[in-house]
C-alpha cells in the first residue's frame, strides 16, 4: 500500500501486571517503538491480542512524557480474557489513542466534581491524577466513587490514600455492603446530599454504567447544575476505532470519533445516547 | 468531454481487448439461465468474466452490489507472525474493471468513498477503489421494486470511468475521468456522436425514469431528513419489526451499507495469523451489545428504526448524502417483505 494501513498496530510490551480484582488487572505498557503515547485524559487505545482481536480500553494513567502507560482491563468477553492471560515481558498490541479527551485545560480554575461508577474509575483516573498533579490549576476537587460491592473497588491502595488528602474531598459506596464496610451503602446517588457545590464554578465529569448516567444526571441537575456544565463518557461497542465500521454509532454521531467524551448539552436530545 | 459512439459489434471487440490487457474483468453475468429449480426467475450477479458473450447488459438489477468488489465480505488486513514479532498491512494488488454499473450503484460507490476518505483515511479501501475502473450503464429494465428515479439517482454525474447508454443501434458513451479516456482509445469503431444521437441518449433515459416511476415516493427525497424528525415513536417500527426475522439481509443486498467487523484469523501453531474484516449488519441482534450483555440496539423495533433513519437522515447528518439509491434490493430480498423504504417513508409522510 502507497499509504500506511490506518488499522496497523505498533507492538507494546507489557512491563508489569498487577491484580485488582478478581476481574480486573492493571497492565503497564510500553511501546516498542520508545516513543510516548500521547495521550490526553479520557482517551482509548485499540488494544491487540494477536490471534484473539482488538477491543477499545481506556488509557488510566495520567498524561506524562514517559513511554510507559496504564490500562486497567475487566474481563469479559474474548480480547480481554486473552490479556488476563498474558504475562509480563508478552508483545500486544497498541493503536490509537484516539477520541476526545476531558475538556483538562478549559476546565482550570474550575471546580470538579468526579462521578465514578465501577469501571468508570478507570479513564476518570487520568484526569484524577492529572489535576491533582496540577493541583493549584483547579479548584475544589470532589471524587464520588461507588463499586458493586466492596471486593469491587478498583485502585484500593491509591484511592486509600486519596481519601487522606486534605486538599480534596472523597466520598464512597458500595450497592451491597459485607462486614468488614463500614461506609456508605446504596446507589452513588445517595452521595449527592452528603455535599454542597457552587454550581457556577462546578462541572460535573462522570463515566460509568449506562444505567448510572440518567440518575447521577438528575442529581447534578438536582444540584443547580447546567447541562453544559455535565460532561459524560460513553461506552458503546467498537470496532474500529476511526468512524468507519459503524458499531458505534448513535444517530449521526459516532462515539469513536465525536466521543467517547461528550458535553452532555451537546448529546442530550440524541435518542440513543443514554438508555 | 464530448460524447462519443461505440457500435454495437464494436463493444464486444472492446470487452475482448479490456479481458487482454486486465487480469481482472467483472460483468454481470445472468444466472436465471443456470437455475435447475423449475419457475425460479433466476437473478444476476457480478462475477468475472471470460469472454465478452458471458455477460448481459440488459439486467434490470443485481443480488449484489457491486460494493462486494470494493469492500469485499472478507478482507484482510493484516499478517502477523508472532515468534519473530512482525505485523504487517495487506495491500490489494488486483487491477480490476468492474463492467455494468447502473448510476444508482455508482452514487452508492461515491457514498462509500466519501465515508473511506474521511480522515482518518481507510488506506485498504481506498486502494482497492484506485485498482477499480467502473464502466457504468445505464438501465434499460427497471426491477420490480426498484424506485431509483425517485432518490435522483437515475443518473450520475460522476465516480464512473466510461458510462455507456444502449440507444439501439450502438451505445452513446460518456467518458468521466482520464482512465476512462485512454481505454475508449482501445475501442475499435468508436466515434464522437451526432446530436441526434445525444438526443435519443435522454430519451432512452426519460423512458426508463418513467417506467421506474411506477414506484415512487409521494414526496422528494430531500424532504427525508426533516421527514424523519419526531418520528422516532412512531407505531410503524413496532409494527413492522414484529416480522422481522433479525436475518441483516436488507444490509447484506444494499449498496450503501457498509458497517463491518473485524476478526483474528491464527495458525494452528498459534504463531502466525491475519486480521480481516467482514460485513456486518445493524439488523443483527448483537450489533451494539457490548461487555456485560448490555446491548444499546437490543429491540428489534430500535435495530430496525436505525436501518431506516440511517438510510434517511444520519448519513445525511454526517456527509450529507441519503443512503439509499433506491436499488429495490432490500424490499426484493427481505423474507418478510418489511425491507421496503418506499413502503415506510410514504406512509410517514402520511402520518398514519
Ligand atoms: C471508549 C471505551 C473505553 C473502554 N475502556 C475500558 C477500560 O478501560 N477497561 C475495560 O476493562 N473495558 C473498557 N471498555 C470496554 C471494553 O472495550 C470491552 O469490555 C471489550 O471490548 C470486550 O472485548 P472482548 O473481546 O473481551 O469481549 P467480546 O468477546 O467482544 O465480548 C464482549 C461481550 O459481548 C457480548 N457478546 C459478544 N458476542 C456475543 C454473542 N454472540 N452472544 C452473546 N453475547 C455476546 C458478551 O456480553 C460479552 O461479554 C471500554 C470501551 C470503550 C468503548
Ligand atoms: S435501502 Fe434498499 S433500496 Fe435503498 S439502497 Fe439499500 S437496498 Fe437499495
Ligand atoms: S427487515 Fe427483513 S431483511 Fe432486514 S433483518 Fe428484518 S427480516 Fe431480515
Ligand atoms: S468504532 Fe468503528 S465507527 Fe466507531
Amino acid at each position: 500500500m502507497g499509504s500506511p494501513s490506518p488499522y496497523l498496530p505498533g507492538l507494546a510490551t507489557i512491563m508489569k501486571i498487577e491484580e485488582q480484582t478478581a476481574m480486573e488487572k492493571l497492565f503497564m505498557v510500553r511501546p516498542n517503538d520508545g516513543k510516548p503515547l500521547g495521550h490526553k485524559p479520557g482517551q482509548f487505545v485499540e488494544v491487540s491480542v494477536f490471534g484473539v482481536g482488538e477491543c477499545p480500553i481506556s488509557v488510566s494513567s495520567a498524561p506524562n512524557k514517559k513511554t510507559d502507560f496504564e490500562i486497567c482491563v475487566r474481563r469479559a468477553g474474548n480480547v480481554t480474557n486473552a490479556l488476563h492471560n498474558l504475562k509480563a515481558g508478552d508483545v500486544i498490541g497498541i493503536r490509537g489513542p484516539y477520541g476526545t479527551h476531558f475538556p483538562f485545560e478549559d476546565l482550570k480554575g474550575k471546580d470538579l466534581l468526579f462521578v465514578a461508577g465501577g469501571l468508570g474509575i478507570v479513564p476518570l483516573r487520568s484526569f484524577i491524577n492529572y489535576a491533582l498533579e496540577r493541583r493549584r490549576d483547579y479548584g475544589r476537587i470532589i471524587i464520588l466513587f461507588g463499586a458493586r460491592t466492596p471486593a469491587d473497588r478498583l485502585f484500593k491502595a491509591e484511592i486509600a490514600s486519596l481519601a487522606r488528602r486534605p486538599d480534596l474531598e472523597y466520598l464512597e459506596t458500595v450497592d451491597v455492603g459485607d462486614a468488614s464496610w463500614k461506609g456508605n451503602v446504596g446507589v452513588i446517588t445517595t452521595l449527592f446530599p452528603k455535599f454542597t457545590i457552587d454550581p457556577k464554578k462546578t462541572y460535573a465529569i462522570m463515566v460509568g454504567p449506562p444505567v448510572m448516567y440518567r440518575f447521577a444526571i438528575a442529581a447534578a441537575r438536582a444540584k443547580g447544575l447546567a447541562d453544559d456544565h455535565i460532561i459524560v463518557s460513553l461506552e458503546r461497542k467498537m470496532k474500529c476505532g476511526l468512524g468507519k465500521c459503524g458499531h458505534c454509532q448513535m444517530g449521526p454521531v459516532y462515539v469513536c470519533q465525536e466521543g467517547p467524551v461528550f458535553n452532555f448539552a451537546a448529546i442530550k436530545n440524541l435518542e440513543e445516547a443514554l438508555s | 468531454m464530448s460524447l462519443a459512439i461505440i457500435e454495437k459489434e464494436g463493444l464486444h471487440l472492446f470487452v475482448a481487448e479490456l479481458l487482454r490487457q486486465k487480469n481482472t474483468v467483472v460483468g454481470v453475468k445472468d444466472q436465471s439461465a443456470v437455475s435447475s429449480i423449475p419457475g425460479d426467475s433466476g437473478f444476476y450477479t457480478y462475477a468475472p468474466i471470460n469472454s465478452p458473450g458471458e455477460m448481459t447488459l440488459s439486467f434490470d438489477v443485481t443480488l449484489i452490489p457491486p460494493k462486494k468488489y470494493l469492500l469485499p465480505a472478507y478482507e484482510q488486513l493484516l499478517t502477523f507472525n508472532l515468534s519473530p514479532g512482525s505485523i504487517k498491512a495487506d495491500a490489494p494488488k488486483e487491477e480490476l474493471i468492474i463492467f455494468g454499473v447502473h448510476p444508482y450503484d455508482i452514487i452508492a460507490i461515491n457514498q462509500m468513498d466519501k465515508v473511506f476518505s474521511a480522515i482518518p483515511q481507510d488506506n485498504h479501501y481506498l486502494e482497492r477503489r484506485k485498482r477499480t475502473t467502473i464502466i457504468g450503464i445505464d438501465p434499460v429494465k427497471v426491477a420490480p421494486r426498484a424506485f431509483w428515479s425517485s432518490m435522483g439517482a437515475d443518473t450520475v454525474a460522476g465516480g464512473f470511468d466510461l458510462m455507456l447508454t444502449d440507444i439501439g443501434q450502438c451505445y452513446v458513451v460518456d467518458v468521466g475521468s482520464k482512465k476512462g479516456a485512454s481505454l475508449l482509445k482501445t475501442a475499435p469503431r468508436t466515434r464522437e456522436a451526432a446530436p441526434a444521437e445525444v438526443k435519443e441518449r435522454d430519451k432512452v433515459r426519460a423512458e426508463a425514469r418513467k417506467r421506474c416511476d411506477a414506484n415512487r415516493l409521494s414526496f422528494s427525497y430531500l424532504e427525508l431528513p426533516s421527514l424523519l424528525d419526531g418520528n422516532e415513536e412512531h407505531v410503524i417500527w413496532e409494527e413492522k419489526s414484529h416480522l422481522c426475522f433479525s436475518c441483516g439481509t436488507c444490509n447484506l443486498v444494499c449498496p450503501t451499507c457498509y458497517c463491518f467487523d473485524v476478526r483474528d484469523d491464527v495458525s494452528i501453531d498459534l504463531k502466525k495469523g491475519s486480521r480481516y474484516r467482514t460485513w456486518d449488519g445493524c439488523l443483527l441482534s448483537d450489533f451494539a451489545r457490548v461487555a456485560g450483555g448490555g446491548n444499546f440496539r437490543g429491540h428489534r423495533a430500535d435495530r430496525y428504526r436505525h436501518r431506516f433513519y440511517r438510510k434517511g437522515q444520519f448519513i445525511y447528518r454526517r456527509f450529507g448524502d441519503i443512503a439509499c439509491v433506491g436499488c429495490g434490493r432490500c424490499s426484493a430480498q427481505c423474507p418478510s417483505d418489511i425491507a421496503d423504504p418506499v413502503t415506510v417513508f410514504n406512509r410517514l409522510k402520511e402520518g398514519i
